[in-house]
């Protein structure tokens, strides 16, 4: 493969319901630092029906060029549609990045749109940046030690990565100099799709998403049981905060993984106040966590690494200190 | 109705109550994992009860699938104890090292070699790497169309399924026909514990193994080799904060804290 052939950044826009979403214009500002460093044109992709206005609004976010496909076959995002879209336009074009936010749509299209070209993708990456020969590192927490692997795809091209909402920094304001705005055709037609979609059902949260919580108690596998998550969840409405859960607590049904998991592939939270109880730490949780202001940690066992994590640390039952801790709480509000 | 044979892909992951003895060789940058015990990761472990589930409505047979060494067998014999009736292991030295691509193409590989086959089940993420790309690789390679996120399955004729796939906030429902590939999520299901019965027929069923000539892979796609993506570098991450131990009585602990919470301006106004 002639991976000289392949030049540019670009940042596949993903929208729903004629929104743009927060992790494409994520995505555009790191693109845009990329794209610099490599002296190499920043282009927002954009797939739907009827979006031209949206493509007007990408525009302004630092980006080079919009492309814009704008068709019935992609109004509703089904894989087939829009993996072989992109696919289509990458082998036309030759990008030499694709960045795809990791929402469950990008999750669902990258792998498939990365089979198809033949190419590497890296998932969940939390920062991005280039070597030396200016080859895309994608920065993944990697699991069980505190250690971040950097991950390369140094011989196909091009080189895909997804990055979940919320790591990158925000982008910038709307910039006066839009860029130019171009609408593709591609070949993809309901014939190609084998997928039908029947419903899409969206509802608002009830209560506010954990991500925007200024207080946030998270239990982990050590809270043990449905009895010892009450006490996690009667801690967070004494503080008036949201309940937060890892994984493996989200595995044993006490929380919701959807809303509630918070680490590097849930929720990236960044309180003024977290609590985490009976939670060891490891690194997937920590990268979630680690833009917490003030880190407590209520974990009986002194070797847990977010002992080493937080900035205070209680290394007794949380049976016995959340409970002092919420009367503690209550004599205050008297 | 016709019988529906299932393949689920299932992926051996270090149990989780031992990943505190996980460390990093410098040298190789791989995860050594000595002596940790492997089990099946838990989303392909719903997907195993989805297929049984479907085996008992619809009849037909449900095949496990997996990559590995060796010693991934012992993930398969838990699988026989859930109530799989075949399970295949392909394991071969070539197969090492394999990313996410390299990875689905063997499992497509041993899928295309199983033949007959209606409907491909696996978790939507495995518990380590958890990145989610096997299942749409695998569909891609096998020239089938795939759903992930996959939260409920109901057949609405002999060979048309429509699911609920899950999104940010809200799910689609989504229909398509047999075969296909759907990877599911941890809340599809909730996963039976095995029988005293399940773990003594697990102890007399035979694994098939299959190395990379019995597939008639290309070694080229396998393993390292196969791998676009590879670990340049390993560095740790700062994650370190002060750490300061607050003793006493529970009241006393709680006293303290709240003084420091106050202090570092962070004590919501209650």
């Amino acid at each position: 493969m002639d991976i000289q052939a392949y030049k540019g950044v670009w940042v596949f826009a993903e929208q729903r319901d004629g929104k743009l979403l927060d992790v494409g214009l994520e995505l555009l500002a790191t693109g845009r630092e990329l794209a610099d460093k490599l002296g190499e044109e920043l282009v927002a992709v954009l797939f739907g029906n009827q979006v031209r206005s949206l493509a007007d609004e990408l525009a302004s976010y630092g980006t080079d060029k919009v492309l814009v496909a704008d068709s019935p076959v992609l109004a509703v995002y089904r894989n087939d549609s829009y993996s072989l879209a992109l696919t289509e336009l990458v082998n036309q074009r030759k990008p030499s990045i694709v960045l795809v936010g990791g929402t469950t749509i990008g999750m669902d299209l990258a792998p498939r749109v990365a089979a198809k070209l033949g190419t590497g993708l890296t998932a969940h990456a939390v920062s991005l940046k280039l070597d030396k020969d200016g080859c895309l590192l994608a920065q993944i927490p990697s699991f069980g030690g505190t250690i971040m692997a950097s991950i390369c795809c140094a011989k196909h091209r091009p080189q895909m990565v997804t990055v979940p909402p919320g790591f990158l920094k925000k982008p910038e304001k709307k910039t006066a100099k839009k860029a130019s705005v171009e609408t593709v055709k591609i070949a993809v037609t309901e014939k190609d799709v084998r997928t039908k979609v029947l419903e899409v059902f969206r509802q608002e949260p009830k209560s506010k998403p954990i991500q925007e919580a200024e207080t946030v108690v998270c239990g982990g596998f050590g809270v043990g049981s449905k009895e010892g998550w009450k006490m996690v969840e009667d801690l967070a409405g004494a503080l008036g905060g949201s309940v937060g859960a890892t994984r493996p607590a989200c595995d044993e049904g006490w929380a919701v993984q959807d809303e509630q998991m918070v680490g590097q592939s849930g929720k990236v939270i960044h309180p003024k106040l977290y609590f985490g109880i009976g939670i060891s730490g490891v690194i997937h949780h920590l990268i979630g966590i680690k833009d917490s202001k003030v880190i407590v940690a209520i974990n009986k066992d002194p070797k847990a690494p977010l002992a080493s994590s937080a900035d205070y640390v209680i290394q007794s039952d949380f049976r016995q200190v959340v409970p002092a801790l919420i009367s503690e709480l209550q004599k205050i509000k008297k | 109705m016709c019988p529906i044979n299932t393949v689920v892909c299932i992926k051996p992951v270090p149990d989780i109550r031992y990943w505190d003895r996980l460390s990093l060789d410098p040298a190789t940058k791989t995860l050594r994992r000595e002596g940790i015990p492997i089990v099946i990761s838990p989303m392909d472990k719903n997907a195993i009860e989805e297929a049984l589930r479907i085996r008992q409505a619809r009849g037909g047979k449900v095949t496990v699938v997996s990559m590995g060494p060796l010693n991934t067998e012992d993930i398969l014999r838990s699988a026989y104890a859930l109530g799989v009736d075949d399970a295949v292991l392909l394991t071969d030295r070539t197969f090492a090292g394999a990313d996410t691509l390299a990875t689905a193409y063997v499992l497509s590989e041993g899928i295309r070699k199983l033949g007959n086959v209606d409907l491909v089940l696996l978790g939507n993420e495995s518990l380590d790497g958890s990145t989610g790309q096997v299942g749409p690789q695998v569909a891609e390679f096998l020239g089938l169309p795939s759903i992930t996120h996959v939260s409920e399955i109901t057949f609405t004729d002999e060979t048309t399924v429509q699911v609920k796939s899950n999104i940010e906030l809200g799910f689609m429902r989504i229909e398509t026909h047999l075969p296909a590939v759907l990877a599911v999520t941890g809340d599809i299901n909730v996963v039976h514990i095995p029988s005293v019965w399940g773990a003594l027929w697990a102890t007399e069923k035979s694994i098939a193994k299959w190395t990379c000539a019995e597939l008639g892979a290309e070694t080229g796609r396998c393993g390292l080799t196969g791998s676009p993506t590879w670990v340049p570098e390993v560095a740790p991450i700062d994650v370190k904060r002060r750490g300061e131990v607050l003793k006493g009585e529970p009241t006393q602990i709680a006293v303290q804290l709240i003084e420091k919470l106050r202090a570092d301006g962070v004590l919501p106004e209650i």
